[in-house]
């Protein structure tokens, strides 16, 4: 007879709801009559995700003492309760971005159901702790992504962005699995804290899976020298997918690195930190250097979130307690800006039919000025201008590496900032400052497509990027109070 | 009430621009709300300076709140002497642009009296900010609206003007917003009436670049001459007028008040720095082909005297620094404004194009000449007292700095004589055709006023320079209650 452990049901209830929502949406897309099954699958996976931030919204206010459940395989702590959250959230937005896109109606249920699938298995990757539930996890949410990226297969690229996305993915899946067998030669353990605790000496075996562990999260959070994969995949994916991808991959991914370090390497700190901030260099000077030459926006915008993964890498490079709050504080506006950057150039895709350049956005803002000042908002953002979130996120960034005593790393985030101001603004000059003989206005004339949804998830976005400037106290105390869960 | 006064005069703008933005008003009376809430604002200033006591040191009209105290940053707003001439500058200046440009009738006035407004608030809280992370909001929140302002409304190559203008700021600021963090964190809270005084180089480095981008000093003017050639009229005006005065108030409040060690170290190469800038950028006025090159060039110059004021480190210089600020501002606007309204007549402010207005424009060759010779500091003008004292204050650190200011002054006089009788005297030139009319009875109602302000300085220099600073008991002079003066 096989002893089963103690099930803590609500810890376990985010990931829980979003698969059974994912599962029911299946059951839709075979059983439901043909045109019910678009509205029906986005309200299912709308309440799923709704239902998931609420879950994990009680579980962070349940959870006060951090604790591991099911047999040591997952943490119920704020952290992961948190980023749990955060991940509803952005598939909340995701489902608004994508109800309006003209999916092949035989396809839409399912990807409904794959956007929960994704999301259910980002809420598990994140509270894993131990490496087995660690890889399922990655490997759960990831293959709902693959398909996601591919599944518009009317799409020029995006079959070509799925496969790309397949194979570097498994390759950075292999890596990851590869240097887990290796810290589990080097310890015998497989949980994060009996791997801290666990007796070993600077064991190269250990370091070598560290480093292998690392690259393999590093090729999620899409941070160089692993992110040749980001540009091709955001650029050929149905854009709702990118802007989920961007967002929520970038959360589960950021928060698990930071947490995995902290928890099963802290003897190792000396050699991770530098790690983490060479890795941080690399995306903050490969992406800002490559998004300048770019004219294709999903591709700037692609590049753009290589950088920010490398800003965003700085706080968990100083390693202190201010890195982590700085770390899920800049992770709120993140999230919102880049869900609201693509979903604004989808609106743009949807209105013109095919791919949006920085020469056919010419016009935008006049003509839509909403989502155009939402656009400009989230640049700013992106460049770490007051009113926006992004703003206060860079301040938290830089006081955490200055804390660590790194004021070169500071000195590297200003310096990528800088270049960065050439092509956000250059998003900005697309949409207003072209001549009226440049413009190119909708081709079908007359107004264009009313999408609510979009509009409203645009919205959102622009609230919580804005709002995240006015009430930092709230979210820095929730950011605190998530960060207290990991040692320091 | 009265606590809540330099909020109100920071939020007022803002909620106009709100207003503005998203207020379904009919078109046209979206100009009119924008000036009528510029006139307010400077009534709500004069209500202000009603209620300031001048003869204690005290940060007054102030609030303070919380803002995330998980670093010790809050919003913190008042005004010093100083700071109140410098807020009073923005909303003159910010009332005389927007009425002006109410005058013009700008495209798209939704958006574009919106970000006026935004920018006249932005320039205020920068004005009254006490707290470094609010400082620095401010700061880089007015780059938003004169970004747009000019890459939208602007000239012919306005795009090239933008991103120079851009890369310069943005370069500039996040270095400041590197010094902050470090400065902040150093001394455990961002509250500037709560910070000590520090003595690292390398910050306040971070702080002086920033400013000297901003001002300009010389060799940091490069976005100079495209951002204010390509401007409207009135950005240029406020740009030059207001805009340029934020970073000489950075100097004072927070570069030499905060880092008193560097600022006596870095003394010498920053007075290189700005006399420099002030005879390169007297030349190039006096050599710039068309009218707003002359009062560009003509700004680089007089930055680089006040920073002589400021860096002379003791109560003359510091005195006539201010005054000369608040003259420059109000001199730059009128200037700008007239640049525009003569562009506006002759298509054209080229000075070869130009020539022969004063005949039959009465009004326009009287106030043109007015504000020139104030510009060109003839005793009696209210430039003649700042500069005066400028040069009194600065003959204190070395005899050679004043010669400089001296010649830079004849060089002065140069520039804005040809300036003058480039446009007003001669034979007309090819631009200007009869037909194109005197000034009208709401643009001298726009510069009148402006004129009338630097008049009044000039009967009584004495209520800026004998206002703006207080005196500590033994003489030094102590800008705040927190600074360490100078050694």
């Amino acid at each position: 007879m096989i002893r089963r452990p103690h099930v803590d049901w609500f810890a376990l209830s985010p990931s829980l709801v979003l698969t059974g929502v994912a599962g029911l949406l299946l059951l839709v897309a075979v059983l439901a009559p043909r045109h019910r099954r678009k509205p029906l699958a986005a309200a299912g996976a709308g309440a799923g995700f709704v239902a998931a931030f609420a879950l994990a919204v009680a579980l962070a206010a349940r959870s006060p003492h951090p604790a591991t459940a099911v047999a040591d395989a997952v943490f119920r702590d704020r952290w992961a309760a948190l980023a749990q959250a955060l991940v509803a959230a952005c598939g909340g937005v995701a489902v608004l971005l994508s109800y309006g896109e003209r999916w092949r109606e035989e396809h839409v249920a399912e990807y409904y159901a794959l956007l929960a699938a994704a999301g259910g298995g980002m809420a598990f990757f994140v509270q894993a702790s131990n490496l087995m539930t660690l890889f399922l996890g990655l490997e759960w949410f990831s293959i709902a992504l693959y398909v996601l990226c591919a599944i518009d297969i009317d799409l020029v690229g995006s079959l070509e962005a799925g496969l790309k996305y397949l194979i570097v993915g498994a390759v950075g899946s292999a890596t990851l699995l590869l240097g887990a067998a290796l810290v589990y030669g080097a310890t015998g353990q497989l949980g994060f804290d009996r791997i801290g605790a666990a007796p070993h000496a600077h064991d190269s075996l250990l370091v070598l899976g560290l480093a292998l562990v690392l690259g393999g999260l590093a090729f999620k959070a899409s941070a160089a020298p692993f992110h040749m994969w980001t540009p091709d995949a955001y650029t050929g994916a149905p854009t709702p997918v990118t802007a989920f991808m961007s967002s929520a991959t970038k959360v589960a991914a950021l928060a698990v690195v930071y947490r995995l370090l902290e928890t099963a390497f802290p003897t190792e700190r000396h050699l991770w930190t530098w790690a983490v901030a060479g890795i941080a260099c690399a995306s903050l000077a490969v992406g800002n250097v490559a998004a300048l030459v770019q004219r294709n926006v999903k591709r700037l915008l692609a590049y753009s979130s290589v950088s920010h993964a490398g800003f965003m890498l700085i706080p968990v490079a100083a390693a202190n307690a201010l890195g982590g709050r700085a770390l899920l504080y800049y992770l709120i506006p993140y999230s919102a800006m880049s869900l609201g950057a693509f979903g604004v150039v989808a609106a743009r895709e949807r209105e013109l039919g095919r791919a949006v350049t920085l020469d056919n956005l010419a016009g935008f803002g006049w003509e839509r000025p909403f989502l155009g000042a939402a656009m400009w908002a989230f640049m700013l953002g992106f460049l770490g201008f007051p009113l926006t979130g992004g703003f206060i996120g860079k301040f938290y960034a830089f006081s955490a590496a200055y804390e660590h005593g790194w004021w070169w790393l500071i000195v590297v985030g200003v310096a990528g900032t800088v270049v960065s101001a050439a092509y956000y603004l250059a998003v900005v000059r697309a949409m207003y400052m072209r001549e009226a003989s440049e413009l190119q206005l909708a081709p079908a004339g007359g107004s264009p497509p009313r999408d609510p949804a979009l509009a409203a998830g645009v919205a959102l976005c622009l609230a919580v990027t804005v709002g995240s400037f006015f009430a930092v106290q709230p979210l820095v105390d929730a950011a605190r109070s998530a960060a207290s869960a990991l040692p320091f | 009430m009265s606590d809540w006064l330099t909020t109100i005069l920071i939020a007022l703008p803002l909620a106009g621009a709100l207003a503005v933005w998203l207020a379904p008003l009919p078109r046209p009376w979206v100009a009119s709300l924008a000036t009528l809430v510029s006139l307010v604002e400077v009534a709500v200033w004069v209500d202000a300076v009603g209620r300031f006591r001048f003869g204690s040191g005290a940060l007054q009209l102030g609030v303070r709140r919380q803002w995330f105290r998980d670093l010790g940053v809050s919003y913190h707003v008042g005004v010093f002497g100083f700071s109140l001439w410098l807020v009073g500058l923005t909303v003159v200046c910010g009332a005389a642009a927007c009425t002006y440009a109410w005058w013009v009738g700008r495209e798209r006035p939704r958006a574009y009296f919106g970000l006026l407004l935004f920018l006249i608030g932005a320039t205020a809280g920068v004005f009254c900010a006490q707290d470094l992370l609010l400082f620095y909001a401010f700061f880089e929140a007015m780059l938003i609206p004169l970004y747009v302002l000019i890459g939208v409304w602007g000239g012919a190559a306005r795009l090239r003007a933008t991103i120079t203008f851009v890369v310069y700021t943005v370069a500039g600021s996040l270095l400041m917003l590197a010094a902050i963090v470090v400065y902040g964190l150093q001394q455990g809270t961002f509250d500037l009436t709560r910070t000590g005084t520090s003595a690292n180089d390398w910050l306040f480095l971070g702080f002086a670049v920033a400013f000297a981008v901003k001002a300009p000093l010389w060799p940091f003017h490069g976005w100079l001459p495209d951002a204010y050639r390509e401007s409207p009229a009135e950005v240029a005006a406020l740009l030059s007028g207001v805009v340029s005065k934020v970073a000489a108030y950075g100097f004072l409040r927070i570069a030499i008040a905060k880092f008193p060690g560097p600022a006596h170290d870095f003394r010498v190469p920053l007075l290189v720095l700005a006399s420099i800038g002030l005879v390169y950028g007297s030349l190039l006025a006096f050599r710039a082909p068309d009218v707003r090159g002359v009062v560009a060039y003509s700004s680089l110059a007089q930055m680089g005297l006040i920073t002589y004021g400021l860096f002379a480190a003791n109560d003359l210089g510091l005195d006539g620094a201010v005054l000369q600020m608040v003259n420059h501002g109000l001199i730059s606007t009128t200037l700008f404004l007239l640049a525009g309204m003569v562009e506006r007549r002759a298509a054209t402010g080229e000075l070869a194009l130009l020539g022969g207005m004063a005949r039959g424009r009465p009004a326009l060759a009287t106030v043109l000449m007015t504000t020139g010779v104030i510009a060109l500091a003839v005793p009696l003008s209210s430039s003649f007292a700042g500069e005066f004292l400028i040069l009194a204050g600065v003959f204190r650190q070395g005899w050679g700095w004043a010669v400089v200011g001296a010649a830079a002054i004849v060089l002065a006089a140069l520039y804005m004589l040809r300036l003058i009788s480039a446009v007003l005297h001669v034979e007309p030139g090819p631009a200007v055709t009869p037909a194109a009319l005197d000034l009208r009875g709401a643009e001298l109602a726009i510069v009148v006023p402006l004129v009338a302000c630097l008049l009044a300085l000039s009967a009584w220099p004495a209520a800026i320079s004998g206002h703006a600073l207080t005196r500590a008991p033994e003489g030094s002079t102590c800008l705040t209650p927190d600074c360490q003066g100078f050694r």
